[in-house]
């Protein structure tokens, strides 16, 4: 008994150094949800990012749920997106975009050139709206449903494979 | 394959990308309040507020642009008269306690201060035991003697 305690502190320290080295190789998950989920909409008004298009506020989230697309000029995985983000406009899908810290030459250069799937966005030049609904970076999307409530978080870009997920999310707010 | 080594080319490509967010930064990202005691009382709280980029730093030692946006949130917002504290749950309700480095007791935290004191409670009952008897034994022997 007495030489089962004498092991005791090195099976704890091997333990621990056992349990480190396997977190070291674990993948860290670095993705930050927002916890406004199920919470409505804050108030915002946005100004016009660019002159193409209006602006984006609350009360642009009535009638069937939306997307709302937190994006940038200056993001390359916002590239990646564009093409799903079409695809899902294509199926009547109407998304609302809000630019963080952009020009709006540099939006309407953006748009010009990756096409254009939003029917309004808004200039957020300060993150003020990003941080008020809890979004951690670009891109970020949104399921909005009619009265406002954000139902759904999509962190990082919308690869192919979301479109399906995106879709049944929008379908589950109505 | 060929998706890997895009997603390796872009991320490689993000950084000078990201350098070109030639926005000028929010207006309290890098001005301090003219109050001292109000830019103190702000200091205070971005120390304890995490960067949420630059998950590692708190947004007072961040350079990134959203931690900037971040201090400007802070900094406005003490000037329009909020507490800090209301400020810390204003982030806490959009982002999770992951966003404050101040320990707060709930429920999925509570047990990393329960058990330190339950250590303690039995630290402190096994010691009192062995002195006791100890003190004991001594009296025991000095009676013998």
């Amino acid at each position: 008994m007495r030489k089962l305690t004498l092991w005791l502190p090195l099976a704890l320290f091997a333990f621990f150094a056992g349990l480190a080295a396997y977190m070291l190789t674990q993948e860290k998950d670095q993705l930050i949800e927002s916890t406004m989920i199920g919470q409505p909409l804050p108030e915002f008004a946005l100004q016009p990012a660019f002159e193409g298009l209006p602006g984006a506020s609350k009360s642009d989230f009535t009638g069937k749920p939306k997307l709302l697309n937190i994006w940038a000029s200056w993001c390359l995985p916002c590239i990646a997106e564009a093409p799903q983000l079409e695809a899902l406009q294509r199926q009547g899908v109407e998304i609302i975009g809000i630019a963080i810290r952009n020009k709006p030459e540099d939006v309407a250069g953006f748009l010009a050139k990756y096409g254009n799937p939003y029917t309004r966005v808004g200039s957020d030049r300060i993150s003020e709206v990003q941080l008020a609904i809890g979004s951690s970076g670009v891109p970020e999307t949104f399921v909005i449903d009619g009265k406002g409530v954000i139902r759904y978080q999509h962190i990082g870009d919308v690869g192919a494979d979301d479109v399906p997920t995106l879709l049944a999310e929008l379908e589950k707010a109505k | 394959m060929m998706r890997w080594l895009l997603a390796l080319v872009l991320t490689a490509l993000a950084l000078p990308l990201a350098a070109q967010d030639t926005m000028p930064p929010a207006p309290y990202a890098y001005n301090q309040l003219a109050d001292p005691r109000l830019e103190a009382k702000a200091s205070a709280l971005m120390h304890t507020l995490r960067c949420l980029t630059c998950q590692s730093q708190s947004i007072a030692d961040s350079d990134a642009p959203m931690a900037g946006d971040m201090r400007h949130q802070v900094r406005s917002r003490i000037l329009a008269g909020e507490s800090p504290d209301q400020i810390r749950r204003w982030l806490i309700a959009r982002y999770g306690d992951y966003v404050s480095y101040e320990p707060e007791v709930s429920s999925t935290t509570w047990p990393l201060f329960a058990i330190p004191l339950l250590v303690i409670l039995i630290v402190a009952g096994v010691l009192l035991r062995r002195l006791g008897k100890r003190r004991s034994d001594g009296d025991d022997a000095g009676a013998k003697a």
